[in-house]
């Protein structure tokens, strides 16, 4: 018989709505690591999976932009990454914001993790965004609103992933990393809003939350499937680097146990 | 002017990037559990 990813309702130490149990429960390294153990496949499955179909739709399959020709392919990897960038800094305050606030175990060495791979997205962003500006601007980059919010996202990314390592005691970078990590979201909306805020080079929006989207369903369905494998691939490599993470600190602690570090000390 | 090199070169370094990420991570998680798998062993013999 399997057992259920979803934490025990009966347990009396498990308090709150599901949102709040599920992190409780899971803020047992060992728990962690078995539900990753499953989780990994699955996910790593299905991202190769969509992102495969939703590349090839895009490169080969989708029309050409009536404008922009066949250019509006690079669109396939440009709008992930950029998605990626973004929520991946958010994951990252929200891990600074469980590790100051709740001082979830789990939530510096997961920081830690999500740093890197953000950093690359946002770098993939910018070089793409570069690539496909160069043929439709004339240039690989202007001084725009939005392509300097990016700019200073990556800047944020760097940064953090400085500050782990900045000191003799990890406890303090991490602490330090996380209030970075949480005064850094201020760049989240002006990168979202500055498409409308100032006049910019960069197109504005064509999928938003609120309005229907404005692009072809021949263009929205392969870039859907390249989002969500983009997505789901972030996520694989991040807790493929979580597990790795949980059991380095294993090693040291068995390898050094005089400077034993517990997985939430300050 | 063409614009396929622009094309290739987003899907190429898009690509690589996702590649060189995904096989450093296996090769992490790899070589943590093998490690700790033989500490493990020491441990239990001692």
């Amino acid at each position: 018989m399997t057992r259920s990813l979803l934490p025990p309702r009966s347990s009396s130490t498990l308090q709150g709505n599901v949102f709040s149990r599920f992190f409780h429960y899971y803020a047992n390294p060992g728990r962690f690591l078995h539900m990753g153990t499953r989780v990994q496949p699955y996910l790593t499955y299905s991202a190769l999976f969509f992102t495969f179909i939703g590349l090839v739709w895009g490169l080969f399959f989708s029309p050409p932009d009536w404008q922009q020709g066949d250019t509006v392919r690079i669109m396939y990897v440009h709008v992930p990454t950029a998605i990626l960038a973004s929520s991946g800094y958010a994951a990252l305050a929200l891990c600074g914001l469980f590790s100051l606030v709740w001082q979830h175990p789990l939530a510096n060495l997961a920081a830690a993790e999500i740093g890197p791979v953000g950093a690359c997205a946002t770098a993939l962003c910018l070089v793409t965004g570069s690539l496909w500006g160069k043929p439709m601007w004339g240039t690989y980059w202007v001084w725009d609103a939005r392509l300097t919010s990016v700019l200073i996202l990556f800047f944020l990314y760097l940064g953090h992933i400085s500050l782990i390592h900045a000191f003799e005691d990890q406890q303090h970078g991490y602490q330090a990393a996380a209030i970075l990590a949480l005064a850094g979201v201020i760049d989240l909306p002006i990168i979202k809003f500055s498409v409308d805020w100032w006049n910019t080079l960069h197109q504005p929006d064509s999928i938003t939350l609120t309005k229907a989207p404005t692009i072809s369903s021949s263009m929205l369905w392969p870039l859907a499937f390249s989002m969500v494998g983009f997505f789901l691939g972030f996520c694989a490599i991040v807790l493929a680097r979580l597990r790795a993470a949980i059991l380095e600190r294993r090693i040291r602690n068995l390898l050094f146990p005089s400077h034993h570090q517990p997985f939430n000390s300050r | 002017m063409t614009h396929l090199p622009f094309i290739v070169a987003s899907y190429g370094i898009t690509l690589i990037t996702i590649i060189v990420l995904s096989v450093g991570a296996i090769r992490r998680l790899r070589r943590a559990r093998a490690q700790l798998a033989s500490l493990e062993k020491i441990t239990h013999q001692s």
